[in-house]
């Protein structure tokens, strides 16, 4: 498929890791909890292009995923101590599994700006019932005071107290969202998925039972954005409705554009570049979230294969057929009924 | 007689108060080209769409061999042996030739859905989707983006997707359409070799390729067959002529072919 994207070099990939790797010994606390938020934020993004870009399905309750994880990580922490990571972690994934695979055998039953206006709808609801009930706080949301705890043999071993321990835990789990995202895309089930993406008709009369590759795609990606929100969570000490409403969902929507859908990383920079852009933006302007407005529609209108294309034009012996954005799935008719 | 591979019985398929086919029996044969006629809006295509599985029937069914496909979705169908072409080209175009190919061998293998490995690992696969582009005559583009073809090689490619999901039976819908002579020429070569050891129904209107390809003929007018036979047989009918009143210079031309 064209979207197979082009593997950045060794090299490359090498310098940003020790860039990576590096920076929380260089930088004050706080860029590194910023960078540690922004990493979460971007295997967000990350997870919610397995379904927009490769599967061609524009989710718009991808936060609910994400807030779930959260709260699940709120309900299950003691008043007196940490979660155990062990218990509420895999706890949390199959909730939210649980949760995308209602979500996503309902919604995939519709097409195109159906599918985008059922997961609205389900995304509103969630956000509601945490909003609205007070099974979690309500609109106030609920703190968690203790961050979750890998206890083995009585002792913690890893302190997410600490920024920097959390840091690398954000920097882990972003890299292996990275590498499971691009296994998945260059599997066979990667391929069929993008073949239902490309021409839905043609796919089921090939034999690949799209429903369910959709439905696996969308629970993978559920789930994925999930562990994110569970260690976003735990890095805030707090979860509100806000964390699975449509905002955010949209937000996210627009860091997959911007950073372009046609590869694994390019959400992650999207996510970066907006996060980034508010954090400057916030410091020098009363009126930033105008001035983001603007340069948002700048930089689609300039950079329509999003962020990555900026790459290409830099580097233009890079420049590859996978930087073009993803198109809308076509669904044919049957043609003369 | 040959091997009955496919069966439809009473076929019927209402779009409201529109009876689009009505009481259609067909059956595809091993080694045989069954060709659908008959003028626009018979409902030739709707039939394929019914026995594809695209669109569900009203009432009637579908047998292929002893197993009931009535029932089946498309992709199903798929799995039991039916593959099809469509009218409008439906290739996936922004990919080479191969990987046009080796997707549809890949919906046939033995883990089609596999997560782990990348796609192009499974041998097997590989080498079936290659005999199915060698059959189909394109082993010289296997590597080209399937956009830069030109039609009539996007309508080999096609059937090249459709070998290599091993079918049993093929069901083409208008194969023909929109070619110039030459690629016309080619394509009904590759679909007389389809048949060999399959069985082929194909909807088209060129009745020179009809005539030059057919080893059985239906024809359809207003969603119901009117005749079914041999070639000669139909072509004699005198309900065929009616049927064609204005287009017998078509089947003339076909005789004569």
């Amino acid at each position: 498929m064209k979207r197979l994207s082009k593997i950045p070099s060794a090299g490359l990939i090498a310098a940003v890791l020790a860039v990576a790797v590096a920076l929380p010994f260089v930088v004050s606390g706080y860029y590194v909890q910023f960078a540690s938020k922004a990493m979460l934020v971007g295997m967000l993004a990350l997870s919610l292009n397995l379904v927009v870009g490769y599967g061609g399905l524009v989710s718009l309750c991808h936060a609910a995923f994400f807030g779930f994880g959260g709260y699940m990580l709120a309900f299950m922490t003691p008043e007196d101590g940490g979660a155990s990571l062990w218990l509420s972690l895999p706890t949390a994934l199959l909730v939210v599994a649980a949760v995308a695979l209602v979500i996503g055998a309902l919604s995939l039953r519709t097409r195109g700006i159906y599918f985008i206006m059922v997961t609205l709808a389900f995304g509103e609801m969630l956000f509601y019932l945490f909003h609205d009930t007070k099974i979690a706080g309500g609109s106030d949301g609920m703190y968690i005071y203790f961050k979750p705890e890998l206890v083995v043999g009585g002792r913690n071993l890893l302190d997410l107290e600490s920024a920097r321990t959390f840091y690398f835990v954000a920097l882990a789990l972003l890299a292996g969202a990275a590498v499971l995202v691009k296994e998945l895309v260059g599997s066979p089930f990667g391929r069929a998925l993008a073949a239902a993406r490309d021409n839905e008709r043609r796919a089921l009369s090939l034999g690949f039972p799209v429903f369910r590759v959709r439905l696996t795609a969308f629970v993978v990606s559920g789930v994925i954005a999930g562990m994110a929100g569970f260690f976003s969570a735990s890095q805030f000490g707090f979860v509100a409705p806000q964390m699975l409403g449509w905002h955010l969902s949209a937000t996210i929507l627009v860091m997959v554009v911007l950073g372009g859908m046609g590869s694994i990383i390019g959400p992650v920079v999207g996510a970066f570049a907006l996060i980034g852009l508010e954090e400057v933006l916030k410091t020098s302007f009363e009126h930033w979230k105008l001035i983001k407005g603007l340069v948002i529609i700048a930089l689609v209108f300039l950079l329509p294969g999003g962020l990555r294309q900026l790459a290409t034009l830099l580097m233009p012996e890079r420049v590859d057929a996978s930087a073009t954005p993803a198109k809308p799935r076509s669904d044919e008719a049957p043609a003369n009924v | 007689m040959s091997e009955i591979l496919l069966k439809a019985t009473a076929l019927e398929k209402r779009y409201g108060g529109l009876k689009a086919v009505s009481g259609v029996s067909v059956d595809v044969h091993r080694d045989e080209v069954h060709a659908v006629i008959g003028p626009n809006g018979a409902g030739k295509s709707t039939l394929i769409n019914l026995l594809s599985g695209d669109v569900a029937p009203t009432s009637g069914a579908m047998m292929m061999g002893e197993r009931d496909i009535t029932h089946l979705s498309p992709n199903l169908r798929a799995l039991a042996g039916v593959g099809r072409s469509y009218q409008k080209t439906t290739i996936f175009r922004d990919s080479t030739v191969f990987e046009n190919v080796r997707l549809a061998a890949q919906a046939h293998g033995g883990s089609p859905l596999r997560m782990v490995g990348t796609a192009e690992r499974d041998g097997n696969v590989n080498a079936r989707a290659a005999a199915a582009v060698e059959e189909a005559g394109l082993s010289h583009r296997s590597g080209t983006v399937a956009k830069f073809m030109s039609h009539g090689e996007q309508r080999q490619l096609e059937i090249a997707m459709v070998l290599a999901t091993e079918p049993r039976v093929i069901l083409l819908d208008e194969p023909l359409a929109g070619m110039g002579h030459a690629e016309a020429q080619r394509m009904i070569a590759l679909i007389g070799r389809l048949k060999d050891g399959r069985g082929v129904l194909i909807v088209e209107h060129d009745m020179d390729a009809v005539f030059a390809l057919a080893d059985r003929l239906t024809v359809m007018v207003d969603g119901r067959p009117i005749a079914s036979g041999s070639p000669e047989h139909v072509r004699n009918l005198p309900a065929v002529r009616a049927a064609y009143l204005g287009h017998d210079d078509e089947i003339e031309a076909g005789a004569a072919a």
